[in-house]
């Protein structure tokens, strides 16, 4: 029977099956960092085990680390602790931990693919749900919970049952303004947040063949919203250019045997999927999100639709615009907002900053918006200065903060305050997610710089 | 952390008919900055829960000494979101054993499973019908048969069956976890991880 590329990828790693059960499914690469482990790390002593392959877990700190100042202790003692156990568990069991002010440091979706961690075919996992990042190389990537991350600590593999399979096409060629995530925002908002629930995605058609591997990283990212496992991208020479020559890549021969394997990681003519959809790249336009969930995305020169219009209840739509401060049929443009967020393993690459830059070039941040700027890595940070593209948003009025997740999740102290606006290019509008109250509109970095420079939801197609 | 072994839960139910109930909500970030396992419950759903002064939201149903037990019953498309699992934590601490709904969220699914907390799928229609019976009555009891794999509205006799595979229900019934099991099978994993090219 004709495999597809997840089936090709999935099939290679099972170790044993059970019947009515679980695959018994081996991990390639596994990702920690400092609040998902440590009670898995306690789980372990606890029992009285040990790491099986230090060597394949990476450690670095991201989720609640400072952007400023991170030469100094971290403030928060609860923070401080949980960076403590991530550094002391790392050296007790000989796992690569990248901590705060290491040269490598930065969002564990960031620094994978950047140091050749992240390859085709591979198996990944974290406790973070946007692992599904790593799909964008070909590999099956996707979060974990704690007794998951104990049980890959000690084993190096979970139990999971393997998921049904759906492919979304995406054809044509995305209009100027449109980028890797309103293609995202679209598709998410064509199935909901619980659409793609139960199954794995492979993205496929011209759109994704055309996209940098910052753009199919950002589409793989947000496969979670849609309620998927993961999503997956066939690699192609695209993929192997960017990972040729990764610190972590293999090297010589072992390279030109490796690319040979990953050239056959393509889904079959004649797969099979459970479920397939095809869309149109003409019919996108840039997106923004306007409720408390990421399925809540329009077009952004589209009004807010009425409830009627919407599946689901009606109760539960009208308490998300409450929480928004938002009516039925209002326009997203002109609608005032007080903080912008570049940043997060979404969008928070050397692209995404290239793309806010080239907007704002020239232009001045509006007063009254306070804008956050945070490198998802410090090879991200380094590249910013060494393209000039630091000169350019310094001269606007921005400032570049430190790399960490920062107000994707507000662990730290990038809280936005409640019942205030942000324009973010990260991946959750969830109530209260970048701070108690907080308002998110999800957008691209281009929606989000056109924002912060007029300090209203303004279409960047205007200003390009 | 092998846990409590789980056979039939009889118990009242608390109702949440809200759908995409996400684990932010479940348990905020800023309440993960635990390094163990200890204290979830408290801040379980703590904005829908407390003021920013911390006093308790009066119409919150946690709040409403009218509802209570060891059955959470919650809207489409539950545990949505993150993979947190201090959110299952969060669920299990404060006392609940079962979550009942229509739609789960994968991860949030596979969370609870691995810390004894029983995710019960029912049709749209019956999860309907448990939130009638509740609110008409607040002290209607639902019984979770996992050997039967039934949940049974006791006030009306409804009854509907539920999925759970057989792996994972012999693991409730016997307090087993993933754990135990993989720990049995090292040796074909490291044979395995022999044959592996990177
Ligand atoms: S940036 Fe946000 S989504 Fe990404 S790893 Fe950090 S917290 Fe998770």
């Amino acid at each position: 029977m004709s495999k597809s590329l997840f089936d090709k990828v999935w099939d290679s790693h099972v170790v044993r099956k059970i019947e009515d059960g679980p695959d018994v499914f081996f991990i390639d690469r596994h990702f920690i960092h400092e609040v998902t482990s440590p009670v898995a790390f306690l789980g372990l002593k606890s029992r009285g085990l040990s790491v099986l392959y230090p060597e394949r877990t990476f450690a670095t700190a991201d989720h609640n680390t400072p952007t400023i100042n991170q030469h100094l202790p971290v403030e928060d003692p609860l923070s401080a602790n949980q960076l403590k156990a991530l550094e002391d568990n790392s050296n007790e069991y000989g796992i690569s931990h990248w901590g705060l002010g290491h040269k490598k440091n930065g969002i564990v979706h960031v620094v994978g693919p950047e140091n050749g961690i992240t390859f085709p075919g591979a198996t990944i996992v974290c406790g973070d749900s946007h692992t599904s990042t790593h799909g964008a190389f070909g590999a099956i990537a996707f979060g974990i919970g704690t007794s998951e991350v104990e049980m890959v600590l000690s084993t190096q593999c979970i139990m999971q049952p393997k998921p049904k399979k759906m492919r979304i096409n995406v054809n044509g060629q995305l209009g100027k303004g449109v980028t890797p995530k309103d293609v995202a925002l679209y598709i998410i908002s064509k199935l909901t947040t619980s659409g793609a629930t139960g199954y794995f995605v492979e993205y496929a058609g011209d759109v994704f063949e055309n996209m940098t591997m910052e753009g199919r990283m950002t589409v793989c990212n947000l496969s979670i919203e849609m309620g998927a496992r993961g999503g997956m991208i066939a690699p192609d020479d695209t993929t192997f250019e960017y990972l040729k020559d990764k610190p972590l890549s293999p090297k010589g021969d072992d390279w030109d045997k490796a690319v040979a394997h990953w050239k056959t990681l393509k889904t079959e003519e004649g797969a099979t999927f459970d479920k397939e959809l095809t869309f149109l790249a003409s019919d996108i336009e840039p997106m923004i999100t306007y409720g408390t969930n990421p399925g809540m995305g329009i077009g952004i020169s589209n009004n807010i639709p009425n409830a009627d219009a919407v599946e689901g209840g009606v109760a539960t739509y009208k308490k998300s615009l409450d929480y928004m401060g938002y009516e039925e049929n209002d326009s997203m443009l002109g609608k005032k907002i007080d903080y912008v967020f570049l940043g997060s393993c979404t969008n928070g690459r050397i692209e995404d900053f290239r793309a806010f830059a080239s907007i704002v070039k020239g232009k001045q941040k509006a007063d009254h918006v306070t804008a956050w700027l945070v490198p998802g890595s410090h090879e991200v940070e380094d590249k910013i200065k060494e393209e000039g593209i630091l000169d350019i948003i310094t001269e606007a009025g921005f400032v570049l903060r430190q790399p960490g997740c920062s107000a994707c999740l507000a662990m730290n102290d990038d809280k936005v305050p409640a019942g205030k606006y942000a324009v973010s290019t990260s991946n959750r509008n969830f109530e209260g997610r970048q701070g108690p109250g907080s308002r998110t509109l999800l957008a691209s970095p281009l929606v989000a710089a056109a924002a912060a420079v007029t300090g209203v939801v303004t279409d960047p197609r205007d200003l390009l | 952390m092998a846990y409590d072994k789980f056979n039939i839960l009889t118990s009242t139910a608390v109702p949440l008919p809200l759908e995409n109930v996400d684990t932010d909500q479940i348990i905020p970030a800023r309440f993960l900055k635990a390094t163990e396992r200890k204290g979830f419950g408290d801040n379980l759903f703590r904005d829908w829960r407390y003021h920013g002064d911390n006093t308790p939201k009066e119409n919150f149903v946690l709040n409403n000494p009218t509802y209570s037990g060891k059955i959470l019953v919650g809207g489409k498309n539950f545990g949505s979101g993150s993979s947190r699992e201090h959110a299952a934590w969060a669920v299990y601490d404060y006392g609940f054993r079962c979550v009942v709904s229509s739609f789960f969220a994968d991860i949030f699914k596979n969370n609870c499973l691995n810390i004894g907390v029983l995710p019960v799928q029912v049709s749209p229609e019956f999860s309907e019908q448990i939130f009638d019976a509740i609110y008409k009555d607040a002290n209607t009891e639902i019984e979770v048969n996992l050997p039967e794999q039934t949940i049974t509205i006791k006030s009306t006799g409804a009854q509907e069956s539920f999925h759970i595979n057989s792996y994972k229900k012999d693991n409730m019934l016997n307090g087993f976890d993933d754990i135990d099991y993989l720990q049995n099978i090292k040796g074909d994993i490291e044979t395995f991880a022999n044959g592996l090219m990177l």
